[in-house]
């Protein structure tokens, strides 16, 4: 055992943990050599995984890890010695004591072999591909194809399918590896993409004149291998060796999706994911991937006053500054409030509330309502997705409540969709009937079903019981209605039965809400009001929006010769009802602090500059500080993080989940909620794919997701455009 | 080898008047039991092996296969309409365009074509004025070149419907052709009289029964 993994871990590079191998699972481990270097592997793993794990790279074109294995291409085929035919290393399983032989002339020849006949029929694009320079056909052929061709037939062609404004497709270029079509099936949900006719004339399509029709259908661009399925609004505007990639995250929802941001020359050409297992994976879905051209309109560039006609004029920071700070000034307490929007980083957050709380005051809200009768927002485990985007692979029951998880928060759908697929989740809702991609037993949609639940009267109460690691999730929308906090106490009942019937270990959170905007959890981490009752009780003389463009206050609410500053970075519902506008950063040009759903802390990178005259958000705030007198005690990035990490540490400890806990007692002060449910049905503002692309101030201004939304009100039709190539 | 640039048998769907997800299509009451019947052939869960028999059912009661045929066996089969196509555009009998009452499929491949089954091609279009592909004016005749049908010792031939009709003359097939214009199905098999593919002067082979047990063993066995 020992000689076994010093050997392998002298051998290989640095794949191998240098703790020697588990002596537990010594029964079901198999010897292999991997060009000779043993390696002991779980038996059923593949020659390919068993390589990997050597640090071998088997090159694959139709593999893919998260994908249900098609060996089709036979492009990773390598030679086990003493073996007469070589083996798809990508589907076989290992056998005891194999040679795996990954660079023999055999293997090599087969490679060359496979890379030829690909070849064959694969049109010479590259020019104008815009896979060059990520293609991985290119690659390959360059590492393992042969240097001459004898090709002298001709190649066949395949007519263009249109399947939607985002995904562009060159057919001629297929090489049929079908992971389009295992990702649509498995992934998406969305069973339209296939393999018809055979052989030579095969073709990967809908068949039928069909979109692509789903919330992650933007991920197949990055599965395809060659430029078969590319990005329409990348279509060629960069190559990938000119731009500068900035790794970040999303804020478009609350997943706080990992992404790559790809710039050329101050300008956001492109996003792509990142890989994070515990949150996203490998995907993103179309909102996060396509809506970066809304970065470049409607942008506030320039600091902006409104003149005696009521026209807003452009400015010079100075005097909008000086504005600012002086109607600050004259005002103290409850007469200065403040709102706060969705896409707000942490530390524009900390800034605003440090420097209301210096004048007096403490009205500071963010625009979605969270029911504050019971706990409320003090304890963290009554708003956060407690159980984690990763805990619904363990999970085996999950109730969903006034949610639509599929366009709310597409990578969490895509989580649910997984372990409903390989692990037998078994998904209940409450609430509006709604296609999630998966099949889940729909208990009705009235408040009735929830009261039933919570008092163990509902028949379905049966299946809750026998559930053994259960999950309620209740979405953000259903606590914006009136009866929110009963909504609350009623779910968090169910979630606490569930709890205690289940008999699952103290660790094991049940109770969790799916928030719908990326700035909530940081907003009510760091003591914000959720919800605007407390301006609209006590309307300020001067209003500071920050980010807010949901309209919850507009000017009627405000006495008449009200003060109404905004800070953000697009032209949208909030600053066209402003006095005063301050040109704010977006997340792709800010080192900002955003915290998702989950309670994961995560940052953005400055990934292009702020145009015009827009600056970071909590510089602006610094500014205003300090001519209104009452500085900041903060200059740097750093003690704004310091600051952070004062209020609450859990806001710097990056890509970390804090646990928060108390549910027990979460419970107990939740059922002194003294509140009727309504009979309104609960129903999630997204219902359809069309409620899906335009839902804040950088995808409405974004031309990509209204070609979106019109193709699915009007069809693929209604949206195509001349091809130039 | 030159083979056209574009691949002309189509492996794509366009909504026609005649053939469109609203074209009408539902299995009979008699055909609807058979296809429970078929389905029971299969294990619980498996419902999509039933694919190929129930598309085919489905064509045999239509004539052909519309698009809103392949939806509806999608729908028996509750599998997706994507599964259907994959499976119906994979097999060429699979007819997805309308045929004539009579489908017409004459071999040209290397056996018939040495027993000149150019000439049967050649009676066939003169009578009845249609190309390969293409179905007569009143629906009742469509003409199709396949491969091998597996007849290679009664060439030429043709399969009309489920019909072999072998060992043809010009003349023969004109005949054929009168008898179903006329509404009769004339016998299916050789023309020439003999049955089947026995030789036509009587058997060469196997004119005595079998020996029984015993032939040929050494006597001490």
């Amino acid at each position: 055992m020992s000689s076994s993994s010093s050997s392998a871990a002298a051998g290989a590079a640095a794949v191998v943990s240098s703790t020697p191998t588990s002596v537990r699972a010594s029964s079901n481990m198999v010897e292999v050599f991997v060009d000779g270097k043993p390696v002991m592997v779980e038996s059923g793993t593949t020659v390919l995984q068993a390589c990997e794990k050597v640090g071998v790279q088997i090159p694959r074109f139709c593999y893919h890890d998260r994908l249900s294995v098609a060996g089709n291409c036979r492009m990773c085929l390598v030679e086990i010695e003493k073996a007469p035919k070589p083996v798809a290393a990508c589907a076989m399983p290992v056998m005891k004591g194999w040679n795996i032989l990954t660079n023999s002339e055999k293997t090599r020849k087969a490679r060359e072999g496979v890379m030829e006949f690909l070849l064959s029929n694969h049109p010479l694009d590259c020019p104008i591909c815009d896979q060059g320079g990520e293609c991985d056909l290119q690659d390959q052929s360059m590492m393992f194809g042969a240097d001459r061709s004898r090709f002298t037939e001709g190649k066949r062609a395949v007519e263009d399918k249109n399947i939607g404004p985002l995904i562009k497709t060159i057919m001629t270029r297929c090489i049929h590896c079908t992971r389009c079509v295992r990702f649509a099936s498995e992934v998406a949900g969305v069973e339209d993409l296939g393999t018809t006719g055979r052989g030579n004339s095969m073709q990967i399509g809908t068949y039928v004149e069909k979109m692509f029709m789903s919330e992650l259908s933007g991920n197949v661009i990055d599965l395809c291998p060659v430029g078969a399925l590319t990005s329409k609004p990348y279509a060629f505007t960069a190559r990938p060796w000119e731009t500068r990639k900035t790794e970040s995250i999303d804020v478009l929802d609350a997943v706080g999706s990992n992404i790559v941001v790809s710039t050329r020359g101050g300008e956001v050409m492109r996003i792509l994911p990142r890989l994070n297992e515990d949150v996203n994976e490998e995907w993103i879905s179309d909102k996060t991937r396509f809506a970066y051209d809304g970065l470049k309109r409607q942008r506030l560039t320039q600091p902006m006053v409104k003149d005696a006609s009521g026209q807003l004029v452009a400015t010079t920071w100075e005097d909008v500054l000086t504005r600012v700070a002086g109607a600050l000034q004259g005002v103290q307490g409850s007469e200065v409030g403040a709102v706060a929007g969705g896409m707000v980083d942490a530390e524009a957050l900390v800034a605003l509330k440090d420097l209301l709380n210096r004048l007096d005051s403490d009205t500071l809200c963010t625009e979605e309502i969270f029911p504050m009768a019971g706990a409320g927002t003090d304890l963290r485990s009554n708003y956060l997705l407690n159980s984690r985007i990763t805990g619904i692979e363990e999970c085996d029951f999950l109730l969903l409540v006034g949610t639509n998880p599929r366009y709310e928060a597409p990578l969490f759908n895509s989580r649910i969709r997984k372990s409903w697929l390989h692990n037998e989740l078994q998904v209940a809702m409450v609430g509006h009937k709604v296609d999630l991609s998966y099949s889940y037993k729909h208990l009705g949609e009235t408040t009735q079903v929830l009261q039933e639940i919570a008092a163990g009267t509902h028949p379905f109460c049966k299946v809750l019981v026998q559930a053994k690691k259960p999950v309620v999730v209740l979405g953000s929308s259903t606590l914006q209605r009136e009866d929110g906090a009963a909504i609350f106490k009623a779910v968090s009942t169910i979630a606490q039965n569930s709890r205690v019937s289940s008999g699952v270990e103290d660790g094991w959170k049940v109770l969790n809400v799916l928030h719908r905007v990326a700035s909530q959890v940081a907003a009510l981490d760091l003591g914000y009001k959720p919800g605007v009752n407390a301006i609209q009780k006590n309307p300020p003389k001067v209003l500071f929006l920050l980010g807010a463009d949901a309209g919850c206050i507009t000017r009627a609410d405000l006495p008449k010769d009200s003060f109404i500053i905004y800070q953000g970075h697009h032209g949208d519902v909030g600053a066209v009802m402003a006095d005063v506008i301050l040109p704010g950063a977006a997340y792709t040009e800010k080192n900002g602090t955003y915290v998702n759903t989950e309670g994961r802390a995560q940052q953005t990178r400055v990934a292009v500059t702020a145009p015009g005259m827009a600056r970071e958000d909590w510089k602006v705030l610094r500014a205003i500080s300090e001519l209104a007198g009452v500085t900041l005690p903060y200059d740097t990035l750093a003690e704004v993080r310091r600051r952070l990490e004062e209020v609450s540490p859990n806001l710097v400890r990056y890509d970390d989940v804090e646990e928060a806990n108390y549910f027990k007692q979460a419970h107990e002060l939740s059922k002194a909620v003294n509140q009727s449910l309504l009979a309104a049905p609960l129903v999630p503002p997204q219902l359809t794919v069309k409620d899906f692309y335009m839902t804040d101030p950088i995808s409405r201004a974004s031309q990509t997701m209204a070609k979106c939304v019109k193709a699915v009100t009007e069809g693929a039709a209604a949206v195509d455009e001349p091809s130039v190539c | 080898i030159f083979y056209p640039a574009l691949i002309k048998t189509h492996i794509f769907h366009r909504d026609t008047p005649a053939n469109n997800p609203e074209t009408p299509f539902e299995f009979t009451p008699e055909h609807m039991k058979r296809v429970d019947a078929i389905i029971n052939n299969y294990p619980e869960g498996h419902k999509a092996a039933a694919t190929i028999p129930v598309l085919d059912l489905a064509q045999r009661q239509h004539g052909w296969l519309p698009i809103s045929a392949m939806n509806k066996v999608a729908e028996i089969l509750g599998i997706a309409q994507m599964r259907v196509y994959e499976v119906a555009t994979f097999y060429t009998m699979f007819l997805r365009e309308p045929v004539g009452k009579y489908h017409v499929q004459i071999c040209t491949t290397t056996p018939c074509m040495l027993c000149d089954s150019d000439s049967i091609l050649e009676a066939i279009q003169n009578k009845l004025g249609i190309k390969v592909g293409e179905t007569t004016a009143d629906k009742l005749f469509t003409l199709t070149e396949v491969e091998c049908l597996g007849a290679c010792v009664n060439a030429p031939m043709v399969q009309i419907n489920d019909n072999y009709y072998e060992d043809l003359k010009p003349s023969d097939i004109e005949q054929i052709i009168d008898e179903l214009k006329a509404d009769r199905v004339p016998p299916p098999g050789p023309r020439s009289g003999r049955f089947s593919c026995e030789p036509a002067g009587g058997l060469t082979s196997l004119t005595e029964p079998p020996p029984g047990p015993g032939f040929g063993v050494r006597p001490d066995l």
